[in-house]
């Protein structure tokens, strides 16, 4: 094939293709970052939470009203009653959850003397049914006994804890060169020392949100042995049986109003449905972003048809001069397919440059992330095949040209 | 003539259907992405409380001390303020207004016993909260500033929360509290005062003194951070440098303001000299307007959305343009002919700008059905912290079709000006 007819024939029709390579630029830049942040959200909103099966844990919140004084009992008598119902394996109290976006932070020292805390990390009551009842993996050490499970009365409670689990993720950054377990760490709201009886693989802080709070310490959380007993809302988390999640669900709040009417149980529902609505903008940003970018392929698309339609109209008796002249079909539509690939590969050069500047603005502007080439390749492959397939139909066009057309007058 | 042209235009533009329909859809699309990022960001970006967002100041100061650990806060201030500090301010003299605040969750008991208790949304505050805010009363009045002093059980209404309780004493948490006075309907979207839980969304339902609750040792609905000394423990809370309510004052004047950054240095280098803060003074003091920035009220997402669509836009008009150069040229003929006839360039100039103009009207309007359509889309795909308040307005309409048309005609120029400088006797020749 050669180009120089091609160029000359470009370069009397200057702006139609500047057009269309800026066009591809711009759209090779939007898609290629679109992309990114799609895979970004993607894989953030399916960041695991160490739970082994979100579908199977059903976390409900209960508060009583007012403050009866025999909370601790009523307490122990509700996740008796929970753990004694069909289909469900364990459960117990706690103050939080992964994908609730709402908890506490505790800093945590290696010295009782520290200025500025080691760690920062979140902070999940529970005792020996913690591990079980939200299905975490115990990788070293072992789970609380029951004689280390103690009450935590009201705020005013300032005892330290006997014993605490940590997850893997802290265990590393407080201890990068030794095993964790046998160690001993200071916590903030209780100046004591506590020992770290065992590791878990993972338990997810309940804040989510990308560059938020809670992003830089993401896999960094602990549970103590307390058994909360606050006048405010306590998270029952219910580990059913596989399922069974839907009649628990239906069949937990009935049993504790039977216990007590005087309290007030807010939603009950699987993680699952957390981890939905949690994640719900995230969601929607990946579908929004991907209809922008099939619309902007679709309209791109549609301006290579009009343009090059037109130049076929417009070159009309030049092709029927060509095929008398002895051009196939083939060589007509190799004239087309060519121009575009060179309009395109001019438009793509463009659009990387313009892709990584796009994206290296928003990494100063947004705290994102740097875009990966291989986006921006990838990018230049769609957009060069796109404009090959909108050529297409122009190009058949062309070639059906008979060559007859050149013995006519204009 | 405006209105001969405008037949010309479109019967031009009927003449090639499919060419027309390219543009108008192109336009369109372009319009309604970009109308529908617009729309939300004008929303989230809109001033909660217009007549007073440069007199109310939110005050910070770095109880942390500089060396904290990474990742925290980049100019090392709090979004939240400590007990010590807020009761501080609470004593300075200088504000014609000023209230500590936090938010807490009650359950309520309904009179009648019929109902369910339930769970209501509660602002713990001070009396000033409501002049301050310019909260209308429906009925009675805020509490007084004695009832402040005496950690009263008294509370304030909304009047959607009168109107599901009925009757002057309330039970929260069973416990009594008389009702001084019901708000008329009263939003502020974002909720400003405390941007952390759903600022678009939940609102507060009950108002109560802040001395009272505190007494009560009430939950903090919100996030209570600390930094190595105490912990959650309500009492420690109250000793600690734990971070976890909201302050606010009105300063009518900027010589107020000043006045009072002027207080805030002083104060905390009297820490400094007291010893509880080992570092100079790091302080700040922002109005309305700046602590929705400083604050990222208006997510980055939103301003993602924003970027792409002007660039999906831009696409679309430089589509629309290569097309309107195509269908313009493809009528030199004509446009050679009527030159010929002694039509200026000033006339075809005119003439074809019509037309783009036409095609801009018809995508702006197109567009403006389409921005309705993805409004709908993004809040179903969107939780409310993104489009709780997004609807198109009167404003919303004026920019959608002027920008189509504006953007139209800017991308009609050089085609136009193709069209103008068509050489009659060529085109004539040529036929």
């Amino acid at each position: 094939m050669q180009f120089r007819p091609i160029l000359s024939a470009m370069r009397r029709n200057k702006v139609g293709a500047i057009l269309i390579a800026v066009q591809m630029a711009i759209t090779l830049a939007i898609l290629c970052n679109a992309l990114f942040i799609i895979q970004q959200r993607v894989a953030l909103s399916e960041r695991p939470t160490g739970v082994d099966d979100e579908a199977n844990v059903v976390v409900l919140d209960n508060q009583w009203v007012g403050n009866p004084p025999d909370q601790a009992a009523r307490q122990e008598g509700d996740l008796a009653a929970l753990r004694s119902l069909p289909g469900v394996q364990d459960a117990f109290a706690t103050n939080s959850v992964p994908l609730t976006d709402s908890g506490s932070t505790e800093g945590i020292s290696l010295h009782p003397d520290q200025k500025t805390a080691s760690a920062r990390a979140a902070l999940y009551f529970g005792d020996e049914h913690a591990i079980a009842s939200l299905g975490l993996k115990l990788i070293a050490g072992r789970n609380f006994n029951a004689d280390e499970v103690t009450e935590k009365v009201g705020y005013t409670d300032l005892k330290s804890p006997a014993a605490i689990i940590i997850t893997k993720g802290l265990a590393d950054k407080l201890f990068p060169n030794a095993n964790a377990v046998g160690q001993s760490i200071y916590d903030d709201f209780s100046k004591g020392q506590v020992p770290i009886i065992g590791v878990i693989d993972r338990l997810q802080v309940p804040w989510v949100s990308a560059g938020g709070w809670g992003s830089t310490f993401n896999d960094s959380s602990f549970i103590v042995p307390f058994h909360i007993v606050i006048p405010f809302p306590v998270l029952y988390v219910i580990h059913t049986q596989p399922g069974q999640a839907a009649a628990v669900i239906q069949a937990a709040p009935k049993k504790l109003f039977d216990i007590s009417r005087a309290r007030v149980i807010g939603k009950t529902r699987p993680m699952t449905a957390l981890r939905t609505e949690i994640y719900k903008d995230d969601k929607g940003l990946v579908v929004i972003l991907g209809i922008v970018c099939v619309a902007l392929l679709a309209v791109t698309a549609f301006g290579i048809v009009g343009l090059t339609s037109y130049w076929v109209a417009q070159r009309r008796r030049q092709i029927g001069i060509r095929r008398a002249l002895g051009a196939t079909r083939n060589a007509i539509i190799q004239y087309f397919q060519t121009e575009n690939l060179l309009i395109a590969g001019a438009g793509a050069a463009i659009g990387i440059a313009l892709a990584v500047s796009l994206n290296l603005w928003m990494v100063s502007a947004f705290a994102m992330q740097r875009l990966n080439t291989g986006y921006a390749l990838i990018g230049a492959v769609v957009v060069m095949l796109l404009g090959q397939a909108a050529v297409l139909w122009p190009a058949l066009k062309a070639a059906s040209i008979p060559p007859a057309l050149a013995t006519r007058a204009a | 003539m405006f209105r001969y042209y405008f037949r010309l235009g479109i019967r031009s533009l009927r003449r090639n259907m499919v060419l027309t329909a390219l543009m108008i859809a192109a336009i369109a699309v372009g319009i309604g992405a970009c109308m529908t990022a617009l729309t939300v960001f004008r929303a989230m970006s809109g001033d909660p409380i217009p007549q007073k967002s440069s007199q109310l100041y939110t005050p910070q100061i770095d109880n942390w001390s500089p060396e904290r650990p990474p990742g925290d806060s980049p100019d090392h201030l709090n979004a939240l303020l400590s007990y010590i500090d807020v009761t501080a301010f609470m004593q300075a003299p200088g504000a014609k207004h000023q209230a500590a605040m936090f938010a807490t969750l009650l359950s309520v008991r309904p009179n009648d016993p019929q109902q369910k208790p339930f769970k209501a949304n509660v602002r713990t505050t001070y009396t000033d909260f409501f002049p301050m805010f310019d909260a209308p009363f429906k009925y009675g009045r805020p509490w007084s500033a004695t009832e402040d002093k005496n950690h009263s059980a008294v509370v304030v209404l909304t009047s959607d929360m009168n109107n599901r309780l009925f009757g002057k004493i309330v039970r929260l948490d069973s416990e009594p509290y008389t009702v001084t006075g019901v708000l008329d309907d009263w939003q502020v979207l974002p909720r400003f005062y405390d941007l952390q839980v759903q600022p678009f969304g939940r609102s507060d339902e009950i108002f109560m003194p802040f001395t009272r609750a505190v007494d009560k040792q009430m939950k903090v609905l919100g996030s209570i951070q600390c930094n190595g000394d105490g912990g959650t423990a309500f009492e420690t809370l109250l000793r600690s440098e734990c971070i976890w309510l909201q302050f606010w004052v009105e300063l009518p004047t900027a010589a107020d303001a000043a006045k009072y950054r002027a207080f805030l240095n002083n104060y905390a280098a009297e820490q400094q000299r007291l010893g509880r803060f080992h570092w100079p003074p790091h302080t700040q003091l922002r109005n309305v307007t700046e602590w929705l920035r400083y604050r990222h009220v208006v997510p980055n997402e939103v301003r993602i959305l924003i970027l792409v669509s002007f660039g999906f836009l831009l696409v679309c008009l430089m589509n629309a343009m290569g097309l309107m150069l195509a269908k313009i040229m493809g009528r030199a003929g004509d446009i050679g002919v009527r030159r010929a006839l002694g039509a200026s360039r000033a006339a075809i100039f005119a003439q074809c700008l019509i037309e783009t103009g036409v095609v801009g009207l018809a995508g702006g309007i197109l567009g403006l059905a389409l921005t309705a359509l993805g409004l709908m889309a993004a809040r179903s795909l969107l939780s409310k912290n993104f489009v709780a308040l997004a609807h198109l307005d009167w404003t919303d309409t004026t920019i959608a079709v002027l920008l189509a048309v504006g953007a139209t005609l800017v991308a009609g120029l050089y085609p136009t000006w193709r069209a103008a400088h068509v050489q009659p006797a060529w085109q004539l020749k040529a036929q």
